[in-house]
């Protein structure tokens, strides 16, 4: 089957039962997606699908409609996403295992609401578990990118 | 009893053996340096000074031995070698290293010996440096307890300087200019015509000198990276998903395996049916391993989903199979011949207590899981010549051992890759997933086998946090704590750790006790005893290790007595402390939190001190009493490790610390039931989301004698802040973790 991931066409001959997050990492080598949990509980697996953040381990590739987009393809380190931009100016990561997530999340998330609460950052961002408890630098630099988005 | 025949009775970790048989190696060995690693494959016109700096004609390469799970430590020792070498962020590489004893770790000895950290003297002294000896010679490498700056500190600015040093020499021979002339920037030697040496230009020169040995080191005035924040090394590619982690390393030709072991604990595999599994799509093979199942398959989720359709017969569990039990054998532990030690007898707790206690009472801390986001993995690949290993290790060289042990090598033809760790908290100090892929590359010699563990497994065999129960007695006179007398009984958790690593634990465990014996309070009467209850589930270190329990019974317990006395429990903590830089923690806490302000209604704050790690920490923690639970509104957190290397990241881990623990006390805990763990995944074991995630202000003091590491020591004093601050807001007193159990939260 065929799936546009990062805007490159990829073919790939798997189950369609086979959840999006391993398509990703072992069949097509996109590692900045991660395995946390495999229910939805964590979030280190959130990708784009067209634009709009899901959890890769419970999209399964044959249920898939629209183009994905990893933390690969959000930005680069010579071409920065303004929310990592901010993190990377916060310094949020510290394992950073959960980060891809993350930043996948709170983009999708800044996409619809450019001026977030407090407690809007919180619900957005309640479902992608930080084990080594960065919190606070992510409410941050959620507010920085918030203002930068803004601002463009 | 005299102080040292105290010691000899306690002895400790590996130091044991010194003190009980005579001290086994001549000085002789001890001040002999283990050879540099890096001159092993030494290429031609490249320059090792030592076993962290290397140069060649191309580039400079800083190793930062110690293991990065995301405390920093690859920035920051890299920046402590960098400081005297005169090199910038940018201009070198970092590696972590192949294991050796070269990067013994210094550190190791001061949480071994049976002292306190503020203790200076001589005995205290003498005994932490004949710990470091051992140490040295034992040549034990690794990451943990808090150690990664208090070890590298002066060596790794050492190591920079005398590579420094030697690269002037070569200078010096290249243009002929005295070296007192020279001076160094940039990566490069300047002359004092304005001429710039790059270093990788003098490199192949300096190779044939032999390196520089006794240089000074720089006074603070002039450093220039050290105290101020630096841009982690690591934080742009982990900000962009690139940086790769032990489960995101791919080596040619591999298979992705997975293992299910009986989840039973201790308990056998009897026999299993995996003709199903067998028929699946892409599935190689499924093999028995030690106690469990292993499938190999071409990748991880049609390994996982094979595995699912395996029905295995397991044997029964080899501990108690009910947590009601493990409880019951702990309850029955506070007795003579259990004793593990009496950590802490100042006064005369028999007299203080003759007519009875004006207050006890009970605590319990829970088996918890360290449960990193990146689930343990590793790559194996075994040949007949050698094995390669890439994963992300605390114990680089007892990993060698242990896989050799599997495979029939020699521990130096285990070749480590460590790699970046996605978290650990102490799960990484352990080697089961290790063994495990060794066990299955060994019999698919030539294959490189990558075994991931799914969540679930990952849980079923964490080996968590132990579980310990604490006992504390007090007495109150005239509106002051007079006595505090607390006991505990809990299974040693460097025993069952040391057991698996095959590193020999005789004599008591410092750590069931610490957090509790080790505060620098002076009480009239202070009597700390921990009980050494028998083996139950297997243990290991959990992000601060003793600490976490042990300090909340004892800060709860110095808590309630301040309450019946009726002092205030900042102003009374700070009176009964003994320790100058503890105080100022203290103090400087109950400034920054505004201590003794009004609150409003429903609403509480509560203080507590741990000092974990030789490191003083206060925290203080603000909570409101809501229709719908408890909300945590805001957490002061001062400590000090007495040198701060990066103040951001230092800020980045306290705040970090502060989550783990209280997120932990709120709702995590794991139990038993048929001997199999209750909680499977993050569902069950939540700890701190955001939505519950306070405001956290950090300030951090060096006014400490000695620079410590601030991975673990904010940790300890979270769960009893909390717990001070919700009695404060609701009269309810919690005793037992996780605090759920008892009360709502928002």
């Amino acid at each position: 089957m065929k799936l546009t991931v990062n805007g490159n066409t990829e073919e790939v001959n798997v189950e369609p039962d086979m959840p999006l997050l391993w398509v990703l990492r072992d069949e097509l080598g996109i590692t900045g997606v991660k395995y946390g949990c495999g229910i939805a509980q964590c979030g280190a697996c959130t990708v784009h699908v067209d634009g709009v953040a899901v959890r890769s381990c419970q999209m399964r590739v044959g249920d898939l409609d629209g183009e994905v987009t990893t933390i690969e393809g959000l930005g680069s380190a010579e071409k920065l996403h303004i929310v990592q931009e901010a993190w990377i100016e916060h310094q949020v990561a510290q394992c950073g295992y959960c980060q891809s997530g993350q930043i996948m999340q709170a983009a999708s998330f800044l996409e619809f609401n450019d001026d977030p609460t407090d407690e809007e950052i919180d619900t957005a961002m309640s479902a992608n578990l930080c084990r080594c408890g960065t919190y606070p630098r992510i409410r941050t630099a959620i507010k920085t990118a918030a203002k930068n988005i803004r601002e463009a | 009893m005299g102080r040292v025949a105290k010691i000899a009775r306690r002895t400790f970790l590996i130091g044991s053996a010194a003190i009980a048989g005579g001290v086994a190696f001549g000085v002789y060995a001890v001040k002999k340096d283990p050879d540099n690693p890096l001159s092993a494959d030494l290429s031609d016109g490249s320059a090792t000074f030592n076993p962290w700096v290397l140069v060649d004609s191309e580039k400079m390469t800083l190793i930062t031995p110690h293991g990065d799970k995301g405390q920093g430590v690859m920035s920051s020792q890299a920046a402590l070698i960098a400081e005297e070498l005169d090199i910038e962020f940018g201009q070198f590489e970092t590696s972590f290293g192949k294991p050796s004893p070269a990067y013994w770790n210094r550190a190791f000895a001061e949480e071994g010996v049976p002292f306190m950290a503020t203790d200076h003297g001589f005995t205290a002294e003498t005994m932490r440096s004949i710990m470091g000896g051992v140490v040295k010679l034992l040549g034990v490498q690794g990451t943990g307890g808090s150690t990664s700056m208090a070890d590298s500190f002066d060596k790794l600015r050492t190591a920079g300087a005398t590579a420094r040093e030697t690269l002037k020499l070569a200078a010096s021979q290249k243009s002929g200019v005295p070296v007192g002339q020279l001076k160094t920037a940039n990566g490069a030697v300047q002359l004092p015509d304005g001429t710039e040496l790059k270093y990788t230009e003098l490199a192949s020169l300096a190779a044939t000198i032999e390196p520089v040995k006794d240089v000074k080191l720089r006074d603070e005035s002039q450093w220039r990276l050290i105290g101020k924040s630096m841009e982690r090394l690591d934080i742009i590619d982990k900000s962009t998903g690139t940086l790769p982690y032990g489960i995101d390393i791919s080596v040619e030709g591999m298979l992705h395996a997975t293992v299910c072991v009986n989840p039973k604990k201790g308990g056998s595999l009897n026999g299993f049916d995996a003709s199903e599994a067998k028929q699946m799509r892409g599935v190689k093979d499924v093999i028995e391993i030690t106690d469990g199942v292993a499938v190999v398959a071409d990748n991880t989720w049609r390994a996982f989903n094979a595995m699912r359709t395996i029905s295995f017969d397991w044997g029964n569990a080899t501990i108690p199979p009910e947590q009601e039990e493990h409880w019951a054998t702990l309850s029955d532990s506070f007795k003579e011949e259990l004793l593990d030690s009496t950590w802490r007898d100042d006064g005369d707790a028999e007299e203080a207590f003759k007519e009875g206690a004006s207050f006890s009472a009970e605590y319990r801390s829970p088996y918890v899981a360290h449960a990193p986001l990146e689930p343990l993995n590793a790559i194996v690949l075994v040949t007949d010549d050698q094995v390669e290993v890439w994963t992300g290790h605390q114990l680089q060289r007892q990993l060698q051992v242990l896989v050799a042990a599997i495979t029939g090598h020699e521990q130096d033809q285990v070749i480590l890759h460590n790699q970046f760790m996605g978290g650990s908290f102490g799960h990484r100090l352990e080697f089961e997933h290790v063994k495990q892929a060794a066990e299955i590359a060994n019999k698919m010699r030539g294959t490189p086998i990558k075994m991931t563990y799914s969540r679930e497994e990952d849980f079923a065999h964490d080996f968590p946090r132990h579980i310990s129960m604490g006992r504390g007695q007090g007495m109150v006179k005239d509106g002051k704590v007079t006595a505090i007398d607390l006991s505990l009984a809990a299974p040693s958790v460097m025993a069952s750790q040391g057991g698996r690593a095959n590193l020999p634990f005789p004599g008591p465990d410092s750590q069931l006790a610490a957090g509790a014996w080790n505060n620098p309070y002076n009480i009239d009467t202070y009597r700390m005893t921990a009980y050494r209850a028998p083996e139950l589930a297997p243990t290991s270190s959990w992000r601060a290790v003793g600490a976490p329990a042990a300090g909340f019974f004892f800060d709860s317990l110095l808590d309630e007595l301040i309450h019946e006395a009726g002092a205030d429990p900042m102003e009374e903590r700070i009176r009964l402390m003994g320790h100058d830089v503890s105080r100022k923690v203290l103090e400087t806490a109950a400034e920054l939190s505004n201590w003794g302000s009004d609150l409003g209604p429903n609403r509480g704050r509560g203080v507590a001190f741990v000092e974990s790690f030789g490191v003083p920490v206060a925290e203080v923690v603000e909570v409101t009493n809501t229709d719908s639970g408890i909300k945590i509104d805001k957490v002061w957190c001062v400590c000090d490790v007495g040198t701060i290397v990066d103040p951001i990241n230092f800020e980045n881990l306290v705040q970090g610390g502060v989550v783990f623990g209280l997120g932990h006390a709120i709702n995590s805990e794991i139990t038993y039931s048929d001997g199999k763990a209750d909680q499977s995944n993050y569902h069950m074991h939540e700890a701190m989301r955001m939505y519950q995630c306070p405001d956290i202000i950090v300030k951090g003091l060096e006014n400490g004698t000695k620079i410590r590491g601030i991975g673990e020591p904010p940790v300890p004093p979270a769960a009893p802040a909390l717990a001070n601050a919700i009695f404060a807001a609701t009269g309810t007193r919690l005793r037992e973790m996780p605090f759920n159990k008892f009360i709502d939260f928002v």
